[in-house]
Formats: C-alpha cells, structure tokens, sequence
C-alpha cells in the first residue's frame, strides 16, 4: 500500500515549531553555571522528536542538523561535558537552522548550507567529535544510541526470583549493584508468592551468580536467563520470544531459556527475530567468557531510576489530548454566522418591543432569553479565536539577548501579562511592530553600561514588555528605563528634515514627530534600528490594526510607548451617525469627542477651508455629506454635531448631521465582492439588515492635505 | 480575436444551457451556471463617488454584494425600481455580484448550431464580451460571456491593477 | 472482526501516520499520546497489539510496557517498540521490560505494515 506522506506535514511542522519554541526558551532560560537535568532532558527530547519526525517524512537536512544537535545534547545530560555559554548559542542558532530548513519545506525556498554546515561543525566540535565530512550524513543505522549506558564489559541477565521468606534483600542487591548494571523491573510487592525481576549487565558468570543468590533463594525458585541478540546489529525491528508460542512466558516459572540465534531468512537484513526456545538448563555459556570479579561498573540501580524519574518530569509541554487543531476558517465562518443571529435576534426584538408587553409577557421573556442566550454564543465564539499574547512575547527574550550581546549592553527583559488574550489575526500582525519597538529600545533607548553606571543607574537596563485589558482593548507596552526620548535632539532633526515644528509644541507633539516617515535620530546609523524605516511602519501597522500607538518618555528615565488594540479584529466598538438618509459608523476609537459648535466658532481660512474653534485650538472641518456627496438639509455645522476625529496625531472636526447610537458592529469585508471605496474601512450589517459603511478615519483626517 | 471566440464557443458547447433576460428590446443569455439566484429588487446602501450604474450594496445573508444596473450601463430599458425589478445574483470569478435586469425570460437549450459567432457591430454590449448570438425559434439571444464582463474594468467592480 | 492495535506516541504526525497506515490496512486502531494516556487506553479496552515510542513525557514506553505486563490480559499480547534507539542496550531493556520486539525509527508505513502483520496477521 502506498500512503501519501504529504498529508502528515502540516501537523510535524506544526509540531516542530512547537518543539523549537519550547527548546528556545528553555535554553534561554538556563543557568549556565548549575542546568537543570530536567531542562537538559526536556531540550534533548525536544530535538530528539524532530529527528524522529523529519525521519520518518523524509526531510533528511533535518534529521542531520537534530542529530548532531542530538549528540552534545546527550552529552550533557549525562554530564559528561559541562554546559558552556557558547553551547547556548550554537544550539540557539541549530534551532534557527532547523526553523530555516522547515520553513523551507514548508513555503519553499532556499536555505544557506554554508550555515547549516557551519552549525553542524560548531556542534561537533563542542561534543568532541570530528565531523568525518562538511556535513553530517545520517542514516537509520547510525543513529545514536540514547540512554546507553557507558560500555560494560560481559553480558545481560534477566534474573527472576522469589526469595525466601523474611529474608532481607539489601545485602543481595548491593552485591548484584557492585558486579556491574543492575536495573531492577519488578520488586515483589503486590505478588504472592513475591516475584522479583531483574536484569544485570555484568561481567560475572552464571555459575558465580548463582552462588551469589545461593543464601537468598532457593534453587528451584531462580531463574537466570542470558540474553545476546541473536540478529545483526543493523535490525531496523526484530522480535523477543517466540511468535508462535507467546504461552512460554507463562511457563518460565519451570527451568531455563536460553536465547538460541535464529535470525529468521529475511532478505531485509534491517530486521530480525529473537526466538526463545526452551530448554533443559544445562550449559548456558555466555558468549564471551569474562574475567570474574573485574566488573568496576558503578552505577547504583537507585540512583539509575531516580534519573529516570526525573527525566520524565521534566517533559515539555506536550500538544495537549483535550485540545484540537482546527481551521481558521471554521472558526470565521461560525463568527459570521453568529453575526448573522445577533443580527436576526436584533430585529426579532425591535419588532417585539412594539407589541403589548402584558399580551405578549411569554414571546417578551423568551425574547430577553435569546438576548443572553445570543450574547454568550458570541463572547465564547469569539473567544476560540483568542490566544494569549505570550505567543508574540515568548520570541523576545531570544531578541534581547543577541542584540544586547552585540552591542554589548547589559538588558533584562521582563514580561507581564503574558496570558492576555487578543485575537489570533492580531497576534500574528503584532509580531513585527512589536519586534521594531524593542530592537529600538535596545539600541536608542538603553545606555551602554558604563554611561549608565555614571549617571547612577543599574548598568544592567530593563526592558519591560507589558500586556493587559482595558475596556474592549488590550494595552500593550514596551517600557524601557534607558535615556529616554531627547526632545532638542527630536527638534532639531524635524528642523533639519524640513517638518513643521517650533520649540513650543507640547513634549507629546515633540514625541510624535518619531512617527513621520524616514525620522531617525541615532546618531550613527545601525544596522540594528537607525536605518529611517521604522517608527512610522510601526505606527502604519498598528493602525492597520484599528490600533493607536502613544508614547510617553521622560529624560534620563527611560520611554514607553503603549499600543492600544481592539479586542479583535471580526468586532468593533462603533458609535453610528446620520447624513441625510444613510448611516455610517465610526470606530470609537478614534473619537475623542462630540460637541454642537456655536456659529461664532466656525471660521472659513482664506475662503477655502472651514476650520472651528474648539478650547483655544483650530481644527479643519470635513463635512461628510461632501465627502460622499449626499444630500442633506442639514448644512451649516451649527445645526449638526461635529464628531472630533484623532488619529496619526492629527485631528479633524466631522460634520454630520446627527449621532444615532453607539454599538458593536461586525466587521464584513467590502472588498470580498467589490472593491475599496475611499474614506471607507470596511462595512457592517445593522440591526434593520441594512448595510453600513465603516469610516476610515486614518484617511478622513488627512483629506485636506 | 477570431481565436478566443472560438475557444469561448467551444466552452459553451459544454454547458449549453442559458439563462435569458431583457434589456430593453434586447434578450440576452448567460451561462446558468454562473448564476446564483434571482430575486427581487431590496434598498441598497449607495457607495459615494462611484459610477451611477454601480447603485450599491446590499446584505445577502451576511455577506456584502455590490448591485450593478445594466440598464444604465448599456443605456437600455426603463430604469425604474419596484417589486418587479429583477436582480439576477451571479457568482463569477470567486465573487457574488448582483445585476439588476428588466426581466428575466426563462432557461433555454441551444446547440451548437444554433450559435452564431457575433458579427462586428456596435451595439450596447462591445463584442469582446460576446460570446456568439443564438437563434430559438424567432428569437435572437445575445450570449455574454459574463464573467469576461463582469471582471473588466468596464464595470468598476474590481480593483484594476496598476500596469 | 478487525483486529484493534494501541498506537502510542507524543508526536501527532507520527502517531496520525501509523493510525492512517494501519486502518488503511483494515486495523481498528486506538491512539494515544504518552505512556500514561496508553495505559488507560488499554485497560478501557481490548487490545490485540501494542506499538509504542520509547521516549515520551508522563510515561515512557519501556514503562508502559512493564506495567502493561503486570495486567493479566496483556500477559501475552504482542508489544513492539518503536524507537529510533536499537542498540544492544534499549535491546536488552526492551525485552527485560516484556516487549515482543522492536521496529526501528525512521520506518516507512509498508515496513510497518509487513511487520504488523508477522505479528497480528
């Protein structure tokens, strides 16, 4: 039969990922000085699975990179080689290799073999191995042996065994512990008779080892049993026992097996069977006939087990049996379609409300039922696409550390909040703003140790990366305790790049001059950030989002700039307006306030603009009815309302006719089925089933420009 | 030219069944498979600065659909709108559009023979969206190829990209 | 009526492809994704074969497979280990533990097969 590998790599390169992320943190978060065991355990396990993994779909390159990355990592978890810090970083770097070479696979592309090589080499030459050739070349054969325990001289026993009546064993297994590997299966307990199973790996005979058992238990109740594979080393399976006849185990309790070769005749040399046949306990030789008592084996079975114990605690996170993996677009189909019930439930109670409510008291409860019953459908459908924000923060801590190190500064990266959820479409579009806002702090906003240390600061600086709720947004801050913006500095480049500022513009004004596109105030361009592509992509992006970013910074102290997102993105918090016949919605987000102007503080500028006077300030006035060219009776501002628009640091006055109310829409794409329409972001259904559009406010405030 | 139209003839022999409509004194066939329903004329909810044949758009069962007038775009008919205005949903190159008619007639079976590739002429429709004309009985049915249509940026219904 | 085989192993796509390989094949086959989850598989269940990963968080296979040979019904039913480590050593443990045999790790889904049916028909 042929089975179409394909279909399984999504779910091995989602697992991959899964293994890099937690292999990532881990090594970021170990202590170089004293590992922990359990962390080394849980990395190489990590590594140990996409080997397995990459195996068995064919994705060789991987297999390579695991297994020599697979090699140091058993290293060091057997102690036999001491972590070192730049152990931490070539195993950071097999992992980017690794995600390089997944995403290869997965996207296509091309992935540099001069790094893969290199990695490889850094890693054998940390494990002590000479790579035989540039790049490692793995087959099923080869692969390393895990959990083996330092070569033994002699053989495998499987001793069974019920020992006398109240005789103490301490005595018998400290002696079996000292003749070589001792690993003990079964102890006894729970079985009457009391049966004791063990295996010893030993260089000791037969004969002596009996001896050994001769004061603990009789004879007749031992049963020692050698075994040597029978089949060749490079069996990719083989069988223990015989297939035939698995009732022998039953029997064992009745004299001797010994392990008899014989390899079935497969043409497969890469498996083999093990056939135990009984027979008479006579002459079981081992193999080779070792010195007696030369077993200097140490090894203790308690200690042995105790390791075991803890290798299995310190298992990583695994895909969790009680979670699914479903597509997104399930989840945005049920989000539309509960749209579609709010929406019917809406109308169903807008028609109610005019009946009787002492007729109807039944129709009216079932109707405040549907209500709620409607609003937890919602809130829990749209929960599934919510996702804690750890997912974006948990890249940062790798972020921190190689950007620090190479501009040698001293920074520690505290998160808080990481369990914040937001939804998934945001999450994902987070990563990059978020990631330009921290390789900023790191390069503009923290000293480098010694300027701190004179200015009577930590020479070590935080960076701290804050996530929490408030109302319907989610604030996400990156705060750093470094110089902190330098407004003269800011000044002067504006200056100098033509914008229009003057020195009495508010230090918020002053901050938001970072945002203009290709302003960069590093004196030296870097590699790192400085290169005049940032801040305002970041700002784009975040508005893309229906985001607003804001900074506040104190000199000497140190910057935060706080990004404020909706919750999700499928619903938005809108206050909806009149003109003429049509309505349209405005994100509240953007709206900083709503007034009715007097005549008096409405003035035209040189006959062509309108502008009003709100508090002292001017603001330009956009009359929505021109924008769209409705008809509308309502033209002279003084009888509408003007809805005060904020957003990329400028502000207009909206005119329209009046404020309807205030809800949560559900976004619907205009362009699924048409096109974008200017001035407008998107549209959503409204309680009646009519359509309304969304105002971009991003564009409506700069529409006079 | 001659090329194209012929290979567009040759996919109508595939699916040679047509729903017919009017535009004025003209009848026109499309593929009936790219339809999607028909039903009555609902407000719509206008777009600013958009071309007068593009009325808006309305909400069908969730999702937004843009509503074209081809009367007013070929300048056929009486632009009227009442309970017997007929839009014909269609759904062509992944996208649901509604096109509002003066009446649609019925689904008609044409074979091969009875298409006609289109002669040079000017009529309301430009010949690249003419996929042939088909003769039933007396009738003469404009066959358009109306996704061609549909998705050219005659119609303003998709974003054109920048060349 | 089909015979039922326990595939236990923490990764999802190698777990998807045995199952997948094995119902192709005719096999009811129940999952599992670490010793523990197939321990209480097999005691909820009738099992007539045992594929097991050696290296897993809760419980490994080696342990499964001793606990899973103290239960009277899997006294003697088959138990192959599937693991990429085949050294004499995770040899010697695997049959200490009561495993039937092994199959080495990468395998491709026709070694399975042939393999599970030496062993279950």
């Amino acid at each position: 039969m042929t089975v179409d590998m394909s279909q399984f790599y999504q779910v091995f390169f989602e697992e991959v990922a899964e293994h890099l992320g937690a292999m990532e943190s881990l090594l970021l978060g170990m202590d170089v000085n004293s590992p922990s065991i359990d962390d080394l355990n849980a990395i190489f396990r990590a590594a140990h699975s996409i080997k397995g993994g990459a195996g068995t779909f064919g994705f060789n390159d991987m297999t390579s990179v695991t297994h020599v990355l697979e090699t140091l990592l058993d290293k060091l978890r057997k102690e036999e080689l001491e972590l070192r810090n730049e152990m931490i970083d070539v195993f950071l770097q097999a992992g980017d290799v690794l995600r390089t070479q997944m995403e290869a696979h997965q996207n296509g592309g091309d992935v540099d073999e001069s790094i893969v090589t290199d990695v490889c080499q850094k890693l054998d030459e940390l494990s002590g191995s000479k790579p035989a050739h540039g790049k490692p070349q793995l087959t099923a054969q080869d692969v390393a042996p895990v959990d083996i325990v330092p070569a033994s001289p002699g053989v495998c026993y499987k001793i069974e065994f019920t020992p006398d009546e109240g005789i103490e064993l301490d005595n018998l297994l400290a002696e079996l512990g000292n003749m070589g590997q001792l690993e003990i299966i079964e102890n006894g307990a729970g079985k009457v008779p009391p049966l004791w199973n063990l295996t010893l790996t030993t260089a000791v005979t037969e004969a002596e080892l009996k001896d050994t058992f001769a004061f603990f238990v009789q004879p007749e109740k031992l049963h020692i049993q050698l075994f040597t594979d029978a089949t060749s080393d490079d069996a990719s399976y083989g069988f223990f026992g015989d297939m035939d006849s698995p009732k022998v185990e039953d029997d064992s309790s009745y004299g001797f097996f010994t392990d008899v070769a014989a390899p079935p005749a497969e043409e497969d040399s890469s498996y083999g069977f093990f056939t135990e046949i009984e027979t008479p306990q006579v002459e079981t030789t081992p193999v080779s006939k070792p010195s007696p008592s030369k077993s200097p084996v140490s090894a203790a079975a308690e200690v042995k087990t105790g390791r075991r114990e803890t290798d299995k605690a310190g298992a990583t996170s695994q895909a969790d049996a009680s979670t699914i993996r479903v597509n997104t677009d399930k989840v945005d189909l049920l989000i539309n379609l509960v749209g579609e019930l709010v929406i019917t439930q809406a109308m169903l109670a807008q028609t109610a409300g005019d009946l009787d409510p002492v007729l109807h008291e039944h129709l009216l409860n079932g109707m405040g039922q549907l209500e709620r019953n409607t609003r937890d459908l919602q809130e829990s459908i749209m929960s599934i696409r919510m996702m804690p924000i750890g997912f974006v923060f948990s890249r940062f801590p790798r972020v921190v550390r190689d950007l620090a190190s190479k501009l040698n500064k001293k920074i520690e990266l505290k998160t808080v909040g990481e369990g914040t959820e937001l939804d998934k479409g945001l999450i994902e579009k987070l990563s990059d703003p978020l990631t330009h806002l921290v390789r900023n702090s790191i390069d503009h906003g923290i000293e480098a140790p010694d300027v701190r240390e004179a200015a009577g600061k930590d020479p070590k600086g935080t960076i701290t990366l804050r996530a929490f709720h408030q109302g319907s947004n989610i604030i996400i801050e990156v705060k750093d305790n470094g110089a902190g913006l330098n407004r003269v500095k800011i000044l002067s480049k504006a200056k100098e790049r033509g914008l229009p500022v003057n020195d009495s513009m508010t230090d918020q004004e002053v901050w938001q001059l970072i945002f203009a596109p290709g302003f960069s105030t590093a004196d030296v361009v870097t590699d790192v950030s400085g290169r005049g592509v940032g801040m305002d992509v970041v700002k784009r992006n975040i508005h893309e989002m229906g985001g607003q970013v804001e900074i506040s910074s104190e000199t000497g102290f140190g910057s935060t700039i706080s990004i404020r997102l909706p919750l999700t993105l499928a619903i938005l918090d809108g206050m909806s307006i009149s003109v003429g016949n049509q309505i349209f919605i405005i994100p509240l987000t953007f709206i900083s306030e709503s007034l009715q102007p007097a005549s008096t503080e409405i003035k035209t500028v040189s006959g062509q603009g309108t502008v009003v006077q709100v508090r002292g300030a001017y603001l330009p006035l956009v009359a929505l009815h021109k924008v769209f060219r409705i008809s509308t009776d309502i033209i002279e501002p003084e009888r509408g309302i003007l809805v005060l628009l904020e957003a990329d640091g400028k502000k207009v006055a909206l005119f329209v006719d009046e404020l309807v109310g205030q809800h949560q829409v559900v976004l619907k794409s205009l362009e699924a089925n048409y096109r974008k329409v200017p001035y407008v972001s998107g549209a959503t259904i409204m309680g009646d089933g009519r359509v309304a559009m969304i105002l971009d406010v991003a564009a409506l405030v700069r529409i006079n420009q | 030219m001659q090329a194209t139209q012929e290979a567009a003839s040759a996919d109508v022999m595939t699916n040679n069944e047509f729903l017919s409509f009017t535009l004025g004194k003209e009848e026109y066939g499309i593929d009936i498979l790219k339809v999607q329903e028909i039903r009555g004329y609902d407000a719509v909810t206008v777009l600013a600065n958009t071309p007068e044949f593009i009325k808006g758009v309305i909400n069908l069962r969730g999702i937004i659909v843009p509503i074209v007038d081809m009367r007013i775009k070929f300048n056929l008919g009486n632009v009227t709108y009442d309970e017997l205005t007929v839009v014909i949903i269609l759904n062509v190159a992944n996208r649901v559009v509604g096109m509002v008619v003066d009446g649609v007639s019925d689904v008609i079976s044409l074979t091969s023979e009875q298409i006609k590739p289109a002669p040079e002429f000017g009529a309301g429709l430009d010949t690249q969206y003419i996929l042939g004309l088909g003769t039933l009985d007396d009738r003469m049915i404009i066959l358009a190829d109306i996704e061609r249509l549909m998705s050219s940026s005659d119609m303003a219904l998709v974003e054109v990209l920048a060349a | 009526m089909a015979k039922t085989i326990l595939a236990v192993d923490d990764s999802t796509s190698i777990r998807q492809m045995v199952a997948f390989t094995l119902k192709g094949a005719g096999y009811d086959v129940v999952e599992a994704v670490d010793g523990q989850d197939g321990l209480d598989k097999a005691k909820a269940k009738s099992i007539n074969l045992i594929l097991t990963d050696q290296n897993m968080p809760k419980m490994d296979g080696l342990t499964l497979i001793k606990n899973l040979r103290g239960l009277p019904q899997y006294k003697s039913t088959p138990i192959l280990m599937l693991t990429t480590e085949a050294g004499d050593d995770m040899k010697a443990k695997g049959k200490a533990a009561g495993a039937t045999g092994w199959l080495v790790k990468p395998f491709d889904p026709q070694k399975l097969l042939d393999v599970v049916k030496k062993v279950i028909g």
